[in-house]
């Protein structure tokens, strides 16, 4: 079975500006893959050109063995723009109900219902989008992403007009969607959210994968403090492994010991890293 | 097709809800109220006209019915530019600008199918609009003077072709323009086709072959001019003598008739519009 999303040597200019320069990205079914990078890194471009909105310079894209932008690959993928818009005259009901014909989904009520009710929109769905905050249109917007199952989720920042309840609505939502074997694609810069809920990061620079991997393979060692008497006490170069004999050396030296923490550079810091060291050999 | 006949339904959707048929309606009555007052005016007075001794015959009633008939028809044509460029004016980089045709262009019915249920929806509209208004100044005018027009179906038929044009090169336009350039653009035609039909009066008048070609190169170019010219032409085609020269030569009236080539040319001129909008649409990133 072909990966939900396979990206090669993947290329893009807008002109004389690059903006990939050759991506090599693999989604699989029931993965949730985040994309981080700041601002012009590519993500949004690499996603545009696997939902066929953008066309590539060059390389290679493929939605579940499809070439990105054919029917094939649109018909098994369920996209979320990170800026769009509904017609404001449409109710919710509406939105849905045109996105199932035109994804050919005959889920018919059952299945407008249970997205809505899955985005907790089920009390609007007769009220008119003009009407919604713009937190209720991102959530319909992820109902509508969601409509005719899709196989490949590619969310474009999906959660940046949410609140804290809604936020977390949309990790239990991925969650879910990840144990039905729906692939997503997370583009977000909520780099706590990325870290709670995917299994794999990809960190964009300039166009380009700079990091990848688990979350909790990204991260790295970073000492460990110990709770005396006289304070906290860090040891910045020690490790796991180190802890006992380093209680034990404390505890002869006469210090009385109340707690022992190990240190983990957050996803932040593994982000800031990388994201760093490339501006700066940029520079 | 069927995601064409989906988009075209959203389109006609779109334009009732947001009761642009119901200001469009009352303008439209507004409009055919005065219409209907001004001709009962002029038909009340016309009895008055006169001419020399030496001119010959005046069909004074026929000559009032096809001015009054080819100010309706320019009204009408100009109404149905308004309608078919706002109907279209946005269709594709204004909705792309808006966020709102991305959750559309991903879904498996293809960009062609899109701007062809964008097409079908705005043409049907203004086919639908141009032919009824056509049809109520027609009888606003019979009513006036008991005259129909020479040949009935024609010039209302002639005018639905040319707000077909219109809407296609609208569409064109939003491609590859922003949506108040193309209104700009489209308007800027409109006129430029109107200057033509002037234009040709006046060779016709004056009997300059270098203007007549010229006013006919933009005709041509601008086939909803030449589809309006047939129109008027097609009022009074039976018309002849010093009725038929002076209405042919007024600004509500024309000397040329359409034919199967401008039919042809008119049909050849949508297509080729559709297929340079759909390869620039291919070929947009959004």
């Amino acid at each position: 079975m072909p990966p939900a999303l396979s990206v090669t040597a993947l290329r893009k200019d807008y002109g004389r500006t690059p903006a990939l320069g050759g991506v090599d990205l693999e989604v699989e079914a029931g993965e949730l893959v985040g994309l981080l990078g700041p601002n012009g890194a590519g993500k949004s471009t690499l996603v545009k050109i696997a939902c066929g909105l953008v066309r590539a310079s060059g390389g290679r894209a493929e939605v579940c063995g499809a070439p990105a932008g054919s029917r094939d690959a649109r018909r098994a993928l369920g996209y979320l723009a990170e800026l769009f818009r509904f017609p404001g005259w449409a109710r919710a009901e509406e939105v849905l109900f045109l996105h199932q014909r035109l994804a050919g989904s005959d889920g018919g009520a059952a299945e407008r219902t249970a997205l809505l009710e899955q985005v907790d929109l089920l009390h609007a769905r007769e009220r008119r989008v003009e009407a919604m905050s713009k937190g209720m249109q991102q959530r319909l917007g992820i109902a509508q992403a969601l409509v005719g199952d899709p196989r490949l989720l590619l969310l474009d920042e999906p959660t940046s007009a949410l609140d804290p309840v809604g936020r977390r609505m949309v990790r239990e939502l991925l969650e879910r969607l990840r144990e039905r074997g729906v692939a997503v694609l997370l583009n977000s810069h909520l780099l706590s959210e990325v870290e709670l809920v995917c299994d794999r990061v990809a960190i964009l620079a300039d166009g380009q994968v700079v990091a990848a991997g688990r979350p909790g393979d990204l991260v790295h060692a970073g000492g460990v403090e110990v709770e005396t008497a006289g304070g906290v006490r860090r040891f910045a170069q020690a490790t796991r492994e180190q802890v006992p004999e380093l209680v034990a050396a404390l505890v002869r030296d006469g210090e009385r010991i109340y707690g022992v923490r190990l240190l983990t550079s957050t996803l932040e810091e593994a982000y800031l890293d990388a994201v760093g060291e490339r501006q700066e050999g940029a520079a | 097709m069927s995601g064409a006949v989906i988009v075209a339904g959203y389109a006609l959707r779109e334009s009732v809800r947001r009761r642009v048929f119901v200001v469009v309606l009352l303008l439209t009555l507004l409009f055919l109220g005065l219409f209907a007052f001004a001709t009962a005016k002029v038909f009340e007075r016309s009895g008055s006209f006169t001419t020399g001794r030496n001119i010959g015959t005046l069909d004074t009633t026929g000559l009032v019915a096809a001015t009054m008939l080819g100010l309706g028809m320019f009204a009408i044509l100009f109404l149905a530019t308004v309608l078919a460029v706002f109907l279209t004016l946005g269709a594709v980089r204004g909705d792309a600008e808006r966020g709102l045709l991305q959750p559309l262009v991903v879904r498996p019915l293809g960009r062609t199918s899109l701007l062809l249920g964008r097409f079908a929806a705005a043409a049907a509209v203004c086919v639908a609009y141009v032919l009824a208004v056509y049809a109520a100044t027609t009888l606003i005018v019979h009513q006036a003077s008991g005259r129909w027009p020479d040949t009935v179906a024609g010039p209302g038929l002639a005018l639905a072709a040319g707000s077909v044009v219109i809407v296609a090169l609208a569409l064109l336009g939003s491609v590859f323009l922003s949506a108040t350039a193309n209104g700009i653009v489209i308007f800027m035609l409109f006129g430029a086709g109107l200057v033509a039909g002037l234009m040709q009066s006046i060779a016709d008048a004056i009997g300059s072959p270098s203007l007549g070609q010229i006013a006919h190169v933009v005709a041509i170019a601008l086939p909803f001019e030449a589809l309006y010219q047939a129109g008027l032409h097609a009022l009074t085609a039976d018309q002849s003598g010093f009725t038929g020269a002076l209405i042919q030569l007024g600004p509500f009236g024309s000397s040329h008739a359409g034919g199967p080539l401008l039919e042809l040319w008119t049909a050849a001129y949508v297509g080729l519009a559709g297929v340079v909008s759909a390869w620039g649409f291919a070929r947009r990133d959004l």
